[in-house]
Formats: C-alpha cells, structure tokens, sequence
C-alpha cells in the first residue's frame, strides 16, 4: 500500500489539498466572468487524464472542456487504412503498427486486425523494435508511421537505426501530423467560440513554447502548455482563466519541469534530417497546408507511398458517424447517434472510439 | 522418454501409457490415490459445489507461476469464494505436438506443489495431443469440487447501503506480469503474479455469517468487472475511494505507461468481498492476519445513487465512472 512516508516526487502532483486550492482559486475566477468559458483540450492524452482524475467533475459549470483533435489514430483519414490493407494484398508487405491503428475500420470496412493471425500485421510497442523486426521478415516491412511530433523523432530513430543496420526491406508509410497546423486551422473558423487551448505537454517538449508564438497575434485566444498530472492540468485551467480575466492572449508555459522554448534540439534536429512539410489530409477536415511531415525526396526508397504508388488516401466516415466534428470539438460525442450503441470500443464505427485516447472511447468510458 | 510431445503421446496406445506411467502419474499421484484413474470414488458431504475453468495463459511461465499453479488455484479459488473448501480437482490437458517434455515436468511439479498447498486431491485426469501450430503450447482444463463450508446467500441482491466494499490485496499484479511477459515490455523486473490459494483467506470471513454479503475473486476483467457486475440492475450504487486502493508502485508505473488502469487488470489472487458496515473493521484485522491479506482494505461503501454504476472518488476528490471493461489491452500508442 502506498504510505504517506513513501510519498514521491510525483504525489504532489496528485494531492488532494493542492488540488482543492486550485479548484477553489478556478471556482473565484470564473465566477467573477460571469459567463461561459471554452478552453480546448487539444491532446488525446489530455481528454483522457482529465476524466481519469475526475477534473469535470470539480469545474464550475460555466467552465467548458473541449475535446480536440490530438489522437492521431482520430485524425487519420479512413483510405490510409486501405491504403495499407493494399500493401498486404496486393503488395506482399508485412504492415507494422501501433496497437490502437489495427483496429480502425478503412472506407471498405476492413481491420488490419484482421491479419494479425497470419503475421502480415505485426503489433509494436516501440519503434526500437523496427530493426530488428525488419532483419527477421522476408519482404517488404511498411511500419505505419503515425503520430504528432511527440511520436516523429522515436519513430526516425527506429527508422535510423534501421538504415544504420542496412536493412533496405523497412520503409514508412508516414501520416505524421503537426500540432500548431491544427491550432491555425481551428483558429481560423471563427465559429469556433473558444478562449484558450490548454496545450499538448508531451509534443510541446518537442517543439518548444515559441512553437505556439503566432497564437499570440490572435485577438483572443490564449494558450498554456499543460502536463498531464490533475495538479498540471489544474493549474492549466487556472492559467487559462487568469488570462481571460486580464483580457490577455498569450502562450505560457506551465510545464516548465519538461518543455524548454526551443523544445528538444536532437528531436528537432533528427526529424529536419528525415522530413519536410507538405498539405496532409486529416479525416472530415481535408488538406491543411504544412501540417503533415514526409520523408524528404532523398529518402524516397523508404517511403511506402512512393515506392508501392498508393493513391491518395480516401476520407469517407461510415454513415452517421460524426468522428469527423468530434476531433474538431463541434459536437460532443454523446451528440452522435451511434455513440455507446452502434458504436462501442468492442464494435467500433469511428476511430474516436477505437483509440483509447480517442474522444469517444474516453467520454464513454469515464461517463463524461 | 522422448524430449518433445508427440502425437502418438496422446493415441491411446503405447507412447500414451509411457507419457502418463513415467511422466504424469510420479508427479501427481499421492497415498489416497495411488492411481489415477478414469473415475475415482470420491466421499462426498450432502452439501457440495463444483466449478470448472479452463487454463490457456500465454506464456506458460511467467514471474510468481505458471500455467500449472493458475490451473489449480483458479480452480480451488472459484470453489472458495463459492463458500466451499476446495477437495478434488480433475485436469484435463491438451498439448501441443512438440511441446518439451522438461517444461511439461515443470508444469507437473508445479501443479503437485499448489495442489499440496491448497489440500486438493488430483483425483482423475485426461491428456490428449493436437498437432504441430494447432495449440498454444499447453491448455489445462480443471473441474473442482468441495465441501461447502458457508451456508449464507452471497447473491448481491441482498446488499444494503452503507454495506462495505472489501478488498484482499493490491490489484493488477497478475494481468501486468503476465503481459509483461508475454510482450517483452521493459517492465519493472520487481513485478510477480499474485497468483495464490484464495481458500484460508475467504474462510477467515465465513463465520461472519449474514454479514458476509458477497464474495468473488477479481481474475479476467479485474476489479471493475467485478464491482459493475455486483450492482448491475440493482437499485443501489457503489462508490471507491482512490486513495484507499492498495496496488504496489511498480504496477501503478508500469500501467500508467502502458495506459491501462490497474483496477481493470486481472488478478490471481485477490476477491472483492461486501461485509455489512459494523463488520467492516474485524474483517479487515482478520484478512490481514494472512500473508495474503496484510495489504486488505475497505476501498469502498455501497451507496443509494446513481443506481446499477460504480464511481470512483479520485485522489484529488474529482469523480468518475469505473465502466466495465472494454476490448483487448493494448498500449496506448504515445
């Protein structure tokens, strides 16, 4: 059991007194606003830890959390999944993923799960893994390359190390994404009624607080970087609240023990070294200018697409699936028709309620 | 001996015989039956119940046990939270074709050894081979029987408010291990299952009586499967605290980063027992005189509302559902 004399580092983000505190401080400053504010949670992550810790529950009722589009199985667009059930069929590859990805259904219906049977879909806990997986399979090794900048420089390492160990057979079927694209996108719908994002520690460490420097030219929507402990997401809260009240737009960092201003220089510099910008899709969105990272021209034997010729992925959501305002934080989930019966984590329509970070799978499960 | 399973081990002819003379029987044989047979006379009191469960865990051996302990306490722990004190179990083995003969010692030993801790008499037993790629190695199918020694209603309708929500020990040990295991996650190297004999434990709170409401080990589902199925359809709710769940500091890290909650993870040998509230204390003291039980803790209360759900208070006082259960554990992907 876990004693007060063992109290780590870490409880004090998880203490209850500190956490009352801040509930309190939240409580004052928005009643003195005296209407409703909206902050974004831009992180799947942060969706998740938030019910975890119960935070709904403590928030005043003018305050509103939405959820927006930070998992990255959510925002992938359905023909990527057809897109890598072709390597199988038609090209013969091995298809490696991340776990939550096998279980999206692509436009056609299929699963890669459906293949794990046979050993053409391989699951992987971590892009270390790739090298060695890519020395024991015969044939072309395509790993699914997902994920925000978060994801990206774990995933080039895995990839480098590969190339460093000759194994010509691994290449990247890449559906990177970048977080501040989305940020300008839903900014720029200005329907959107929101007061601030609480923003993603984790890619943050990566790209560093100036990352988010044009959101200060916007007239009223503040950011704070956030970690993701309820103590963190707290003070988050708090901060965004502050800068409401002060009629303030600024990004701050509150997540000072992990994100520096210029993010992490080897990360940085590893993916300038592999990948360069270009308009991705994003599912129910379209194309964003600059908000996907590629492998760069020179690297263009190791990319899945270029080499096999995969068509531009289609983006179709199965009818009465809203997967595609859920990430945008148009609707909430409980506004779909098929959220918790059509569609459920063991039978699931839309990738919001596949991924366990996703909106769906995370407001059914913790009854938020 | 062969070194490797053959199909002819499980013909029913000459290999069959000399898998079951040299290997099998010199494990688990012992004096009240000397042989074991197709059936074996077994004395029975008038009051018995039997349960079964089949054994198909990946991989066969992990840190704190193997398929052959689980197939045994499983077996006896599903007997005693019936309020029964487990006395003969039957094991039905299938194997597969190159299965290593050393590893099936292994398992053998290791069932004589959990049989002789929980006082079970392996009574009668099959074996049967599958071909190469057709099986998992090994699957242990295990019927029990036993005498029942609680004669109260553990049927969950009988719960009133302010009843008591008991937990035996830290959850999640088992499920992480064993998953750790089988994926070569770089989990901490301190993870055991906490596959153990449920029986001394539960029998500590019989004598409660009608104060004893409900009884169920926490194995597939963890502790939210277990509490969801206590109240679904029921007029009263339950509510946990947090802070008051015990679960060890390694499989608290090694979920949070894999993204799984501890108290959905499986567990071999902890149950979720209710108590009236006046009996919540004593039986408390009472589990925690056992190895066992020294972590054992009230984690939570019955309440009247929201019916048929269990929330749970977190640390930080917020409130959230505990939903059954859903899926397959996979890792989060970042």
């Amino acid at each position: 059991m876990r004693l007060k004399a063992e109290m780590g580092i870490n409880d004090r983000y998880h203490d209850r007194d500190i956490a009352q505190r801040l509930v309190e401080e939240i409580v004052e400053l928005s009643g003195k606003l005296a209407r409703q504010v909206r902050f974004m949670e831009v992180c799947g992550t942060h969706t998740v830890a938030l019910r975890r810790h119960g935070i709904h529950s403590l928030l005043p009722p003018n305050v509103k959390l939405i959820s927006g589009p930070g998992c990255p199985v959510c925002v992938t667009p359905s023909g990527y999944i057809d897109n890598a059930i072709r390597l199988i069929e038609e090209f013969d590859c091995t298809v490696v993923s991340f776990g939550d990805m096998v279980k999206v259904p692509g436009a056609g219906g299929g699963t890669l799960a459906g293949y794990l049977g046979s050993g053409r879909v391989r699951i992987v806990y971590s892009p270390s893994e790739l090298s060695a997986l890519a020395g024991v399979i015969k044939g072309p090794v395509v790993f699914l390359a997902i994920g925000f900048e978060t994801t990206v420089p774990v995933v080039l390492a895995g990839f480098k190390k590969a190339l460093a160990d000759n194994r010509k057979n691994l290449l990247l079927y890449t559906a990177f994404k970048t977080v501040p694209a989305a940020l300008e996108f839903l900014l720029a719908d200005k329907s959107h009624r929101l007061d601030g994002f609480l923003l993603p520690g984790h890619v943050s460490v990566i790209i560093g607080r100036l990352a988010y420097a044009f959101l200060e030219e916007n007239e009223n929507v503040s950011g704070v970087i956030t970690g993701f402990e309820p103590v963190d997401m707290l003070v988050g809260i708090k901060s965004l609240l502050q800068l409401v009240s002060n009629h303030e737009t600024r990004v701050t960092n509150e997540y000072k023990r992990a994100v520096r201003d210029a993010g992490n220089p080897t990360a940085r510099a590893i993916m300038d070294e592999f990948l360069e910008p270009y308009a991705a899709r994003w599912r129910s969105i379209g194309n964003i200018e600059n908000s996907g990272l590629r492998l760069l021209p020179r690297f263009s034997d190791f990319d899945a697409a270029a080499v096999f010729g995969l068509k531009d992925e289609m983006d179709t959501d199965a009818p009465g699936c809203l997967c595609g305002s859920v990430i945008q934080g148009k609707v909430v989930p409980s506004e779909c028709g098929l959220f918790g019966t059509v569609c459920t984590p063991d039978r699931p329509v839309g990738p919001c309620m596949v991924s366990s970070e996703g909106t769906c799978a995370a407001y059914l499960k913790y009854g938020a | 001996m062969d070194k490797h399973i053959r199909l002819e081990h499980g013909s029913g002819g000459v290999l069959s015989r000399e898998l079951v003379e040299q290997i099998i029987y010199p494990a688990l044989k012992n004096a009240a039956y000397p042989a074991l047979k197709d059936g074996t006379d077994v004395s029975c009191s008038p009051s018995m119940c039997m349960t079964t469960d089949t054994y198909v865990v990946d991989p066969i051996f992990f840190p704190g046990g193997d398929i052959g302990k689980l197939a045994v306490f499983g077996t006896c722990n599903d007997l005693a939270v019936s309020g029964a004190r487990p006395q003969y179990i039957s094991l039905g083995f299938i194997i597969e074709e190159g299965f290593p003969v050393a590893d099936l010692s292994r398992v053998l030993s290791s069932i004589a050894e959990a049989a002789g801790e929980a006082g079970v008499a392996v009574v009668t037993g099959d074996t049967k081979v599958v071909g190469a790629g057709k099986g998992g190695g090994i699957y242990i199918n295990s019927a029990g029987i036993g005498e029942k020694c609680f004669s109260g209603d553990l049927d969950p309708a009988g719960l009133h408010i302010g009843d008591a929500v008991v937990l035996s020990g830290p959850v999640g040990a088992h499920g992480i291990t064993v998953l750790g295991a089988r994926e070569g996650l770089p989990v901490g190297k301190s993870l055991v299952s906490d596959c153990a004999n449920l029986f001394p434990l539960c029998n500590e709170l019989f004598p409660f009586g009608a104060s004893l409401k409900f009884l169920r080990d926490a194995t597939r589902g963890g502790v939210a499967a277990v509490l969801n199925e206590i109240v679904a359809g029921l007029s009263v709710g339950i509510l946990i605290r947090e802070s008051d769940i015990p679960v060890s500091p390694d499989v608290e890290a090694a979920a949070d980063i894999l993204g799984l909650n501890a108290l959905e993870v499986a567990n071999e040998g902890v149950f979720v027992a209710v108590v009236s509230g006046d009996a919540a204390d004593s039986a408390i003291s009472k589990l925690a005189g056992h190895p066992a039980g020294k972590e054992a803790s009230v984690i939570g209360t019955i309440v009247a509302d929201p019916a048929g759900k269990v929330f749970l208070e977190t640390r930080i006082g917020g409130k959230r559902m505990i939903d059954l259960p859903r899926g397959l554990l996979l890792p989060r992907i970042c």
